[in-house]
């Protein structure tokens, strides 16, 4: 039996309770599902004193819809409750068409939507058990000071592998983060940081409490992966997509994300190629080839670097053909 | 709760009521297989990646291996120790046994647990729908075909029998 490290369990029932042991304990973790947290713990990679439990915290557990026509999604919704929500299949349907990609169903009925987000990087030199990591010699997010993948430099490039944020992006979506210090909201999009290490833009006494989409009215929006095993595999490449169109059919913003490529999900800037277009089949395959151009994926997921870039092309346009349809 | 000494645990567990005193950080895999000895849950790779250790809370399956005891507290957990009534099987566990279903046993729990929430929910589903049911259920016997087919033989036995006493009601 592979058992978890001991750690002090704390599980505050208000958002209040929670912010308050974050700001008491300073080296505690936050955990929610645990889908990812645990399996982290259980091979060694972090081993946190204390963890707070967001399970309890009823302030997490909602989803309203704003005056101006915004969703706001409670982070501690289970994927499950997100995708079976009437508001969310009526406003959101690329969510609900996105969220059985993530994980098996078991999981999606643990995790939550602030846990995917949170989600942490991977690497095939991380993700393994304590045995093999000291067999290989450890890496930059293990306990050593040398990066597996790329031994010449200084960073880790481990790779944001959660499914939803490239989609959430695209859609245009913000956070909210509570601390006992106070609140902040941010573009979910500046989260995230290109560090395999330090990967989210937030204090370890930040929760992230809520996500708001903003009013999407004539978007066409998306998201397909890349995974060996079509039930269960964490993504070797994600896109999102979401395109806007007036009446006469022309494009009028267009937002690509690509996840599983670097450390965070990459906005690509070469979709507003698109803007002001028609769209049709050999503009968008013109554009996924510019954004395949700019991505370069390392070798530390399934298949090969080069298969993965090539697909990036395959996917974008797959994916904006599908919108554009 | 917050001390990682022993804490009390009460679980309600196939309709019984359970008290133990376990560590915080104990799962409930650990819990089932080691305190209540219901070793009907399996223990595969204990990350979350197989679901052997799939049990259903308050209906809906969750994986034991990455759920602690103490937060399956207040919930209605069902077993694969729980399925069958009074020593007598389910149509889906009959069915599992005519079809061959299970091979070497070790995901068979699981799997049963996940293709019984689906005919709750489900009573006539396609293959394609069984099989979208019991993706996150690996079978390492790669004995998938047979599952599906106890799945469908089930539900058409089911199917059978309610239609058999509609009938006999009206």
């Amino acid at each position: 039996m592979i058992r978890l490290p001991p750690f002090r369990f704390f599980t505050p029932g208000t958002l209040t309770e929670a912010t308050r042991l974050f700001a008491e304990h300073e080296r505690a973790v936050v955990v929610s599902g645990g889908t990812d947290l645990y399996p982290n713990m259980k091979r060694l990679q972090v081993s946190p004193p204390s963890l707070i439990s967001l399970r309890g915290v009823r302030e997490l557990k909602t989803i309203q819809a704003g005056a101006d026509g915004s969703i706001h999604l409670g982070a501690g919704m289970t994927l499950t409750q997100i995708e079976r929500h009437a508001l969310v299949r009526e406003r959101v349907p690329s969510l609900v068409e996105a969220i059985p990609l993530v994980s098996t169903l078991p999981l999606r009925n643990m995790g939550t939507l602030g846990g995917n987000l949170c989600l942490d990087t991977r690497c095939h030199f991380i993700n393994q058990t304590p045995f093999w990591r000291q067999a290989v010699g450890s890496c930059l997010k293990d306990v050593g000071d040398v990066c597996r993948v790329a031994p010449g430099g200084s960073r880790c490039w481990a790779i944001a592998s959660a499914d939803l944020p490239p989609l959430l992006i695209a859609l245009g979506a913000r956070i909210r983060l509570v601390s006992e210090r106070g609140e902040r909201e941010i573009p979910l999009s500046e989260l995230y940081r290109d560090d395999g290490i330090h990967y989210l833009n937030k204090m370890q006494d930040e929760i992230l409490t809520r996500v708001i989409l903003p009013r999407n009215e004539n978007v066409r929006a998306g998201y397909l992966k890349l995974r060996r095993r079509g039930a269960f595999d964490f993504p070797s490449l994600g896109v999102g997509a979401a395109l806007q169109f007036n009446a006469d059919g022309v494009c009028e913003s267009a937002r690509v994300v690509l996840g599983a490529v670097t450390s965070k999900p990459l906005e690509m800037p070469q979709a507003q190629g698109l803007v002001g277009e028609k769209l049709s089949a050999p503009l968008i395959a013109g554009v996924a080839e510019a954004i395949a151009l700019q991505a370069r994926p390392l070798q530390l997921a399934d298949y090969t670097y080069a298969f993965r870039k090539q697909m990036v092309a395959v996917y974008t346009s797959k994916l904006l053909n599908r919108l554009a349809d | 709760m917050s001390e990682t000494e022993n804490v009390v645990v009460t679980l309600n567990v196939n309709g019984e009521t359970h008290t133990v005193l376990a560590p915080p950080y104990e799962t409930l895999l650990e819990t089932l297989r080691e305190r209540l000895d219901l070793t009907g849950t399996k223990h595969g790779c204990e990350l979350g990646e197989c679901s052997a250790c799939m049990v259903l809370m308050d209906g809906e399956p969750v994986l034991s291996c990455l759920t602690l005891s103490l937060e399956a507290q207040g919930h209605a957990l069902t077993t694969i120790e729980g399925v069958a009534k009074n020593g007598v099987l389910t149509p889906l566990q009959q069915a599992y046994i005519e079809s061959g279903a299970s091979q070497c046993g070790y995901c068979t729990p699981a799997m049963v647990l996940s293709a019984q929430t689906l005919l709750d929910k489900n009573p006539s589903p396609t293959r394609q729908e069984i099989r979208d049911a019991i993706a996150g259920n690996l079978c390492r016997c790669t004995g998938y075909v047979q599952i599906v087919d106890a799945v469908e033989l089930a539900a058409k036995r089911m199917r059978e029998s309610v239609e058999d006493r509609v009938r006999r009601e009206t």
